[in-house]
């Protein structure tokens, strides 16, 4: 069992519904081939860093699962290359401390790490709904 | 009338010690460099977006690499810009 983490940006002209039902497809196909969501992030809108497809902004999702057979992962990257929704994607193989951070952050432990002091409750705050919201996408 | 506590610092004592550069990585026991954490990443780039060097980030070998890995994936995900100006 492997754990993978796939980013993708989503286009921003596409209805709200349009862009659940993106990510609703690639979290179902995970499921079909007996991948185990380990999480849905729904990280929201984001200026990009550059245009992508003569677009300036773009939707990001960060889908964490595990997976028997790592095979399908080019099939995922097929399909997501082949998306005219999906401007584009990133996939990463989590090491045993990759799954610890994500793990810690889904319990905002990590930002009050790197500012002891500064900033102990905004972090909390700004994790703790993002999680919710996510929960009832899903 | 400058008595002798005055005249202690009319020049910045500090000024020619070089603070001994560390890897935060290694000091606080970050194991894990997330590439979807922009702000984080900026502080390893400079103004023109490119990677810092490890003679003034400091870092050990071991974490520039994984700072230099993160950075790259967030440029390709727009989260940090290739080439930019005036970035900070």
């Amino acid at each position: 069992m492997r754990n993978f983490e796939v980013t993708f940006i989503v286009d921003p002209v596409l209805s709200n519904d349009e862009i659940k039902e993106t990510a609703q497809t690639y979290v179902k196909s995970i499921t079909e081939v007996g991948g185990n969501i380990v999480f849905v992030n729904e990280m929201g809108l984001r200026q990009l860093a550059y245009n992508i497809a003569k677009r300036s902004s773009g939707i990001y999702y960060c889908i964490e699962f595990q997976l028997e057979d790592p095979s399908f992962i080019a099939v995922m990257e097929l399909a997501l290359t082949r998306d005219e929704r999906v401007l584009r994607y990133l996939t990463v193989q989590l090491d045993k401390f990759g799954i610890k951070y994500n793990d810690d952050k889904r319990k905002g432990l990590i930002g009050k790490r790197k500012k002891p002091g500064t900033d102990a409750v905004p972090p909390a705050d700004g994790v703790a709904p993002q999680s919710e919201n996510v929960d009832s996408a899903i | 009338m400058a008595n002798k506590d005055d005249i202690k610092f009319l020049s910045n004592p500090k000024i020619g010690q070089n603070r001994k550069k560390y890897c935060r990585f290694r000091r606080f026991g970050i194991k894990h460099i997330d590439y979807k954490d922009a702000d984080f990443l900026l502080q390893f780039i400079n103004e023109q977006g490119k990677i810092l060097p490890r003679r003034i980030t400091g870092n050990s070998l071991k974490y520039q690499r994984k700072v230099a890995s993160a950075i790259k994936r967030a440029r390709q995900l727009a989260l940090l810009p290739y080439v930019a100006d005036l970035l900070k």
